[in-house]
């Protein structure tokens, strides 16, 4: 395998592990937020249970995205970060409103709810603006004058791909935060709130498919590339497919204690359709990082940076991976945590 | 405004906004360290107590310095594209090994904060340990790439183009040891003075009970000692990084000091301001010889001046009052924690109210001292980005829309300024410490760091 190809593949593995984190992250906020103003569930309480120790290391995930492309494909990021100066700004001020006032409402019980609101509806948006990086990344949007590439914003924001992109990562995220929760109530022993998100969770489900089928086919012309490289890697999507079902109907079997689902089934399910389906598309972006202007090849960066990069990511995985089990263990396994009031 | 400037403000601002909750995010843990250690040494449930409180306001703070932290991330690759393309082949391990450094911290803090009630002593004071390793490595791992910015090594730039790339020789560029030390002492001096400030005015106020002043004493001596200690280490350590400058960017310490002529037995001017027209410091204090002798121990050390450069690549001449103020509060830092620890142990005296104001002083003066610092090492880089490599105006975004996006985030900062300091002011009046103090009243899940509802 040549190092760009290797580089590549790591940097789209971070982005797929921060697109789920991501999208989990954000949607329990949102969750926390909806079923945190009823007094009648513990729904609320208990996404705030998860989102409490997580969110910060998920927030790290995102600037291990950004870093990793620098790192990686330092033309792809200055000639990203010159197009996409306007959007990503937002991201940013959304990102800060998002975190701050999530800890402000953990910290004023009196205002919490409202300070919730807030915090729960700007992390809303932000995995939709997240998404509308790819259609960018796919051509039709970008010019380069001069050797500036610039972004015709106005014209993103009037084209459909954009919206059907918003939507499609608006319903992902809340379903993968739906799904997860309910294996986490479930898990927690919380029969109410495993219902309600297990609900939700059956609602969302076939908006996502339905997203993701007409982001595809509402591609702009200039787009269209990569539809055709879709249906030759058509296989991986198949797959996805058969894994959304699977993981769906696991949501209405029926388990020996005569509970409704088997939420562990179904969300690990969707995780394996999503990775099914990145995989497929990240395939099909192939060879380009930014149509037409940029291929993998193009963006490498250094190749004596790259080795030291990999040495970098050995050691940091050889700290971290204990790390990571310890905080598993005590905020995702130990009952004493899961169960309290 | 030009581009070049308006994505440099904007730059700048997102840094000084940032570098309050950086600057404190590495401080805090340290005390909160040395607290719990006490605790365990001591035995003295004041300092549990001390070490529960400060890292409910740390998480407060970590709430505006990690996301403020991704926006000057990720802002750096928008508004300096052409500096990113270098920093990327160049320098991209350090930046990348601060996140393993930033999610260790992130992984221990909520260890630390979310379940210390199901670890036992000694993997609580691991965790916290581990928190301010991550947050110090963090700050030395950032500095990396800002000393190398200063000193760049490991490559050749023609023509636009790197090559001959040597990833080592540019983590270990030559100023990066004593600008880490700096960057990392300062920030300690500045985590144990807020906290000195704090306790020095609740001392002030008027009917407290006796354990609450024991309390609060313990609080002030503990930062007191550790500010004390490590702002003489900054001022040494200073020392040694104008002997760096004087080494590796002479036009910045000749623009510090304002000196023009090339010249041995160099005078040090305080205050005043440089004059290109006269060439000379106006209205400073002039002590003759000193910089020459604290640029190389020696009065015949012969130190640049700026006529020897091109007038448009020399440093901004107000750089020589940020170096100033930097230097003096440096100096009255010293002066504020070795008076009061003398006054009170050697002296056996209590404090005098005046005392304690002026030690209310010292979190504002550290954090004031922190921002002409950086203000003052990263102006001073200009009109270089990368120092003798790469011109700002050559790093910047070419992209309009700065002056909206300016606007924004100014706003943006100052209301957070606000709310932060309202939010921490809030929890603190509802959780007074006299709550916790009283061993009647049982210590509620909502009193502590423990923030779920």
């Amino acid at each position: 395998m040549s190092e760009p190809t290797l580089a590549i593949m790591l940097v789209w593995l971070l982005l797929f592990v921060y697109s789920i984190l991501g999208s989990i992250d954000f949607g329990a906020g949102f969750w926390g937020m909806v079923f945190g103003r009823s007094d009648a569930t513990n729904a609320g309480a208990l996404a705030n249970r998860f989102l409490s120790p997580t969110w910060e290391v998920t927030n790290t995930f995102l600037v291990l995205v950004v870093v990793a492309l620098v790192g990686f494909f330092p033309k792809a990021v200055a000639m990203l970060g010159t197009a996409l100066l306007l959007p990503v700004s937002l991201v940013l001020i959304l990102l800060l409103i998002r975190s701050s006032f999530m800890v402000y409402a953990y910290s004023s019980k009196r205002y919490g709810k409202e300070l919730n609101v807030v915090s729960g509806v700007t992390g809303l948006l932000i995995p939709g603006l997240l998404v509308a990086v790819l259609p960018i990344s796919l051509g039709g949007f970008i010019d380069i004058v001069d050797g500036v590439p610039s972004l015709h914003f106005g014209q993103l924001l009037a084209s459909r791909t954009l919206w059907t992109h918003l939507g499609f990562g608006l319903s992902t995220e809340l379903y993968l935060a739906a799904l997860f929760l309910a294996d986490y109530s479930n898990e927690s022993g919380d029969n109410g709130a495993y219902r309600l998100y297990r609900k939700a969770a059956i609602w969302l489900g076939p908006f996502t498919l339905f997203f993701a089928v007409i982001t595809t086919f509402g591609m702009v012309p200039e787009a269209y590339w990569i539809v055709e490289a879709i249906e030759r890697n058509s296989l991986w999507f198949i797959f996805s497919i058969l894994a959304f079902v699977f993981g769906y109907t696991a949501l209405l079997w029926g388990r020996p204690d005569g509970g409704p689902g088997v939420p562990r089934v179904a969300f690990t399910a969707i995780i394996v359709q999503y990775a099914f389906a990145s995989i497929g598309y990240g395939l099909s972006h192939l060879p380009y990082i930014i149509y037409p202007y940029l291929t993998v090849e193009e963006g490498f960066t250094n190749p004596s940076t790259f080795r030291a990069l990999l040495v970098a990511y050995v050691i940091g995985l050889l700290i971290l991976g204990p790390a990571f089990y310890l905080f598993w263990k005590l905020f995702l396994k130990d009952k004493r945590y899961l169960r309290q009031e | 405004m030009d581009n070049v400037v308006l994505a440099r403000a904007l730059f700048g601002t997102s840094m000084a906004f940032h570098i309050i909750f950086a600057t404190l995010g590495v401080g805090i843990p340290i005390m909160v360290l040395f607290a719990e250690l006490m605790y365990h040494i001591r035995k003295d449930k004041y300092y549990a107590i001390l070490a529960k409180r400060w890292t409910k306001g740390f998480a407060i703070i970590l709430g505006v310095a990690i996301p403020s932290g991704t926006i000057v991330g990720v802002m750096l690759s928008l508004l300096f594209p052409g500096f990113m393309a270098i920093v990327g082949q160049v320098i991209a391990v350090p930046f990348q090994v601060e996140i393993w450094a930033f999610l260790l911290e992130a992984l221990f803090m909520s260890i630390y904060v979310y379940a210390a009630d199901r670890l036992s002593p000694l993997l609580r004071i691991v965790s916290v340990f581990f928190v301010a390793l991550g947050a110090s490595a963090s700050a030395v791992l950032i500095t990396d790439a800002h000393a190398w910015m200063n000193t760049p090594r490991g490559f050749d730039l023609v023509n636009g183009v790197v090559s001959n790339v040597d990833p080592i020789a540019a983590i270990f560029s030559p100023s990066l040891y004593t600008t880490a030390l700096h960057v990392l002492s300062s920030a300690y001096m500045t985590g144990a003075f807020v906290i000195v400030s704090l306790a020095a005015y609740k001392l002030l106020k008027r009917g407290r009970s006796a354990e609450e002043r024991e309390y609060h004493s313990r609080s002030l001596l503990l930062g007191l000692v550790v500010g004390g200690a490590l702002s003489l280490f900054t001022a040494l350590n200073g020392h040694a990084t104008a002997q760096m400058l004087h080494h590796y960017q002479p036009e910045k310490l000749a623009a510090a000091e304002g000196l023009f002529e090339t010249t041995d037995h160099a005078p040090l001017a305080i205050f005043g301001v440089a004059d290109p027209e006269s060439g000379e410091v106006k209205g400073g204090i002039e002590i003759p010889g000193a910089l020459s002798f604290l640029a190389g121990n020696s009065f015949d050390t012969v130190v640049k001046g700026l006529n020897e450069y091109p007038e448009e690549l020399w440093p901004p001449l107000y750089i020589h009052t940020l170096f100033n103020i930097m230097v003096v509060i440096g100096m009255v830092l010293i002066g504020l924690s070795f008076g009061a620890l003398v006054w009170r142990y050697v002296l056996k005296r209590t404090l005098p109210r005046w005392g304690l104001w002026l030690l209310v002083s010292s979190g504002a003066l550290s954090l004031i001292g922190i921002e002409t610092g950086w203000i003052f090492s990263c102006t001073g880089r200009q009109p270089w980005t990368i120092y003798h490599m790469q011109l700002t105006k050559d790093a910047a975004t070419k992209t309009g829309n700065l002056g909206l996006l300016f606007a924004l985030f100014v706003g943006i900062y100052v209301i957070l300024l606000f709310l932060t300091a309202f939010v921490l002011l809030y929890y603190f009046k509802r959780h007074p410490a006299s709550k916790e103090l009283n061993p009647q009243m049982p210590v509620l899940d909502d009193e502590g760091v423990r923030t779920h509802v």
